[in-house]
């Protein structure tokens, strides 16, 4: 069992021809529906539904509101190292990367984790470069021992991992996890990812899965927006996330829907999102899937996630360093960073605008057990 | 009290159950619990406490009001157990709604496990309100193993659909000798107006309430659909004839 085998199935020529065959009537009959197909959802991806955006956003936005209320639900993230074995063209941290390399020991990793806490929030999203050397399992679980006792929910994004890896970290407490697929074009893939573990399409593609197998609580997925042509890559995500909800229902799964931003290593993307293409796709998704959660980080810029709060999205992040060590050591910024953040607001200055604009910033949703 | 709601020896004054999930400000949903005259809310655990500095939510309710923390985000009765005892420890009383589920599309709950969360917790000194998909044999169940009431859904949880499941409800009011709180579904005052007159023992409302335009008003609306079904129900409505039936019959005249 493995999604690769329904995404190898799709015809793009097919879905291209769909995509341009769809007219506003269309779309002004699928977004009233109740139960929304495959076809629905790629319809709304359209370029005729992109013509008809406020009439997705009324719809996206009652659909919000009806199943996530007035709510909005923050994080941060907490960058333990950034050592990579990866070659990702388009990565800050990749392999040849000439970013300074830093890896946090446990009792730095905890006052980061104090002084995350220190601001509220409950949520933690810890990262590392992929690097099973110099960042191996028994790092990553002590790390999330470290930091269970401090936070309601401790969550991932590292390296893929195996099942059997990702039941010992729920022992150890982790929550959720994060797994980007990058592209979901496996021949761009491979030029993307010229070398390294990452390099295996197919384990990528599983990785979620085998963390659903595992009994972690919450998956986040996602492509890095800008690698290929947008409406494919929204397809084939949200193919991605129905056939993970379809078979591991008991999960809580989230799409996150990362531009691309400035880096290290320069990558200039070949698609570039607009924002009202990136707008199009979250209220695609709001209409299709109206349970799933929705992420929107620090890559956006304050003005789009402003604005953002009231279509769809359920998770923002805040207080947002991406450099590691960022949360506790200021000669930390700039030298260690990942990418450059658009959106630098503090935990306390995101929760007010969240507040303003009638909605209930949700520092902690979860207990861990 | 007049036709005063009780189970297990708590008596509450309303028959209107209120969640506290989904409103735009802790605030906002303060007002709307004073406006629908509850004296029952149920809070997820997975949103009590956490950091001292931001708004804890258990500030807004007012204290006269029988706080029941829900067991929302459970996935097995373990799960569920273990949120009960936090809650109890946390100081939120003995009151507990259990929701286990296991589905996260349509957040239809487990009854299986529901029933075995419900088995160790009575056990254990708790009053159980267990949150179910309306089934005889599993409410019975539900019974047997302690369950203080039994709340069946009329739609699953948020949907707004009404009474989607309202023979298999009457066939648990008819059925079941505990009292049945129809939970989750409800879109309206009206529909919550019909599960009383079924002859529900209460209704819980959540999102009906928070996701309205005016919060506030909406929950006075329930306050007022849910008396107007109970005292139906208390009336007794009158058969329903196919056919018209006269108020002045042609044959009154007749004495022997």
């Amino acid at each position: 069992m493995s999604f690769m085998y329904e995404l190898e199935a799709l015809n793009e020529e097919v879905l291209y021809y769909y995509l341009e065959s769809i007219t506003v009537t269309d779309v002004e009959r699928i977004v009233a529906k109740e139960r929304l197909t495959n076809r629905d959802y790629l319809a709304l991806l359209s370029p005729a539904a992109g013509t008809c955006l406020e009439l997705l956003a009324q719809y996206a936005h009652r659909k919000s509101v009806q199943y996530f209320g007035h709510t909005i639900q923050l994080f941060t993230p907490l960058y333990m190292a950034n050592y990579c074995d990866n070659g990702c063209i388009y990565c800050g941290y990749s392999y040849y990367s000439d970013v300074e390399r830093v890896k946090l020991n446990l009792s730095d990793i905890e006052a980061e984790g104090r002084a995350i806490r220190g601001t509220g929030l409950e949520h933690i999203l810890l990262l590392t470069g992929e690097s099973q050397r110099h960042t191996p399992l028994m790092y990553i679980e002590a790390a999330i021992r470290k930091l269970s006792p401090l936070f309601s929910s401790v969550n991932i994004e590292i390296y893929s991992l195996s099942k059997e890896d990702y039941s010992q970290l729920v022992k150890a407490g982790l929550d959720g996890m994060t797994m980007f697929q990058e592209t979901y074009n496996p021949a761009l893939y491979e030029i993307l990812h010229p070398f390294g573990p990452k390099r295996n399409f197919k384990k990528r593609i599983d990785t979620p899965e085998f963390a659903c197998q595992a009994g972690v609580r919450t998956v986040t997925i996602g492509a890095l927006m800008g690698l290929d042509e947008w409406r494919l890559e929204a397809y084939k995500t949200g193919l991605h996330v129905q056939y993970l909800m379809k078979h591991y229902p008991y999960v809580d799964l989230s799409v996150s829907t990362p531009r691309i931003r400035p880096c290290a290593v320069g990558y200039t993307p070949n698609y570039p999102l607009k924002d009202r293409e990136l707008v199009q796709y979250i209220l695609a998704l709001r209409i299709a899937f109206p349970r799933l959660g929705i992420t929107i980080s620090s890559r956006e810029s304050a003005y789009m996630r402003d604005h953002l709060v009231h279509l769809g999205v359920t998770k923002m992040s805040a207080g947002v360093s991406t450099a590691v060590g960022g949360h506790t050591k200021e000669t930390a910024q700039g030298e260690s960073k990942q990418f450059e953040i658009s959106d630098d607001r503090s935990v306390h200055d995101m929760a007010r605008m969240i507040r303003k604009q009638g909605y209930e910033p949700i520092f902690k949703d979860w207990q861990l057990l | 009290m007049a036709d005063a709601f009780t189970v297990r020896g708590h008596t509450f004054t309303s028959r209107l159950l209120v969640g506290t999930g989904k409103f735009g400000s802790h605030h906002m949903m303060q007002q709307a619990i004073q406006a629908s005259h509850t004296d029952i809310v149920t809070v997820a655990l997975r949103r009590v406490g956490g950091h001292e500095s931001h708004d804890n939510i258990l500030n807004y309710i007012p204290e006269h009001i029988h706080l029941m923390p829900n067991t929302s985000g459970a996935r097995s009765a373990e799960e569920a157990v273990r949120i009960a005892r936090m809650a109890r420890a946390l100081g939120c009383g003995t009151l507990i709604k259990i929701e286990v589920i296991r589905d996260q599309q349509y957040l239809l709950p487990d009854n299986q496990e529901t029933i075995k969360a419900t088995d160790i917790l009575a056990n254990e000194g708790f009053t159980v309100f267990p949150y179910m998909s309306p089934d005889l044999m599993d409410a019975k169940r539900l019974v047997d193993a302690g369950a203080a009431t039994v709340m069946p859904l009329a739609a699953p949880i948020g949907s707004n659909r009404g009474l989607e499941t309202k023979g298999m409800i009457e066939i648990l009011i008819d059925e079941i000798d505990v009292p049945i709180i129809v939970d989750a579904g409800i879109g309206k005052p009206s529909e919550a107006a019909e599960a009383m007159e079924l002859g529900a023992d209460a209704v819980l409302v959540n999102t009906a309430i928070a996701s309205s335009d005016d919060s506030v008003l909406m929950a006075e609306a329930f306050y007022h659909a849910v008396i107007a079904g109970r005292q139906a129900y208390l009336a007794k409505c009158g058969a329903v004839q196919r056919r018209a039936v006269a108020s002045s019959p042609l044959t009154g005249f007749l004495r022997d």
